[in-house]
């Protein structure tokens, strides 16, 4: 095993399953240690059972999500706020 | 990987293997972690019941390994749908454990360092069904498997089996473990496929 993790473009088509938008240009605030992050700056790890991300500031879990045949369940509990870029309205 | 690999006559009843629904065997061990690996110092090492009174029961490494050991060979299901078949482990029984512990609890939430819980009934720590297991095929077992010590509940899928365990809390009500709040099956009965939260 060479590395633990991958970063958070491992997200981006889980996530693209459930959102309209590209999810990991967001950024996220750590509910741990306040650090904002892009979701495509997360460490994103064990990908069989879930994809859990953590901060790589402070390696708090900031995103978890699990892929069932007929739904998933995405956690968000460790960010305190996500930023969506968004065209001007 | 190999639905059937070559390895496998040697430990196994061969053609008329029983694998429980959805599962396939593998004789690798795969790596599945939530988590960086924490590296925890044996002389800072300790295992913990607390229970539902706040009445702790420690143990540091050194006295765990002083406590009689069993070699259990078991089977593992992992709900990632592979199953390895006669791994063999050396640890200390929950039995054990719990001997001197007062408690009417009902459930129990494993935790780990690193911060890893899984949620199970009590009864399914009991009863020669768990143990606290520090070797792995005769060797010490490795950080990335869980070491120094990790939580061995081999009748239930695998990730119940908690790596790197620190301790168990006893509750009289359920709560919900890591993968247990986002969507994995509360109990997770490999026989009854109880994979996922409604299974
Ligand atoms: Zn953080």
């Amino acid at each position: 095993m060479t590395q633990e993790y991958q970063d958070g473009n491992a997200l981006a088509g889980p996530l693209a399953e459930l959102f309209a938008v590209d999810v990991t240009a967001a950024t996220g605030r750590c509910v741990s240690c306040g650090d904002t992050r892009r979701v495509a700056d997360l460490r994103v790890y064990g990908h069989a059972l879930g994809w859990v991300a953590r901060c790589p500031s402070c390696e708090h879990v900031m995103l978890r999500l699990v892929r069932a045949p007929d739904a998933a369940w995405i956690d968000l509990q460790g960010t305190l706020s996500l930023r969506v870029p968004l065209p001007p309205a | 990987m190999g639905i059937v690999s070559p390895g496998f006559r040697r430990r196994r009843r061969d053609d008329d293997v029983q694998l429980p629904p959805g599962q396939y065997l593998t004789e690798d061990f795969p790596v599945l972690s939530a988590g960086p690996t924490p590296n925890i110092p044996l002389d800072r090492w300790e295992f913990v019941i607390a229970s539902e009174t706040g009445q702790e029961y420690r143990w540091t490494w050194d006295e765990l390994q002083e406590l009689p050991a069993e070699e259990p060979t078991v089977d593992i299901h992992c709900v990632t749908k592979w199953s390895k078949l006669g791994t063999s482990w050396r640890g200390v029984s929950l039995d054990l454990l719990m001997e001197d512990v007062e408690t009417t609890a009902d459930y129990a939430l494993a935790h780990s360092y690193g911060g890893y819980t899984t949620n199970l009934p009590l009864e399914d720590l009991l009863d020669g069904k768990a143990w606290i297991v520090y070797e792995y095929e005769g060797s010490e077992l490795a950080p990335q498997h869980g070491g120094p010590a990790r939580l061995l509940v081999p009748h239930l899928y695998f990730w119940k089996s908690a790596k790197w365990v620190r301790g168990l809390q006893l509750q009289e009500f359920d709560e919900l473990g890591f993968w247990e709040s986002v969507g994995y099956h509360d109990y997770g009965d490999p026989w009854r496929e109880q994979r996922y939260a409604g299974d």
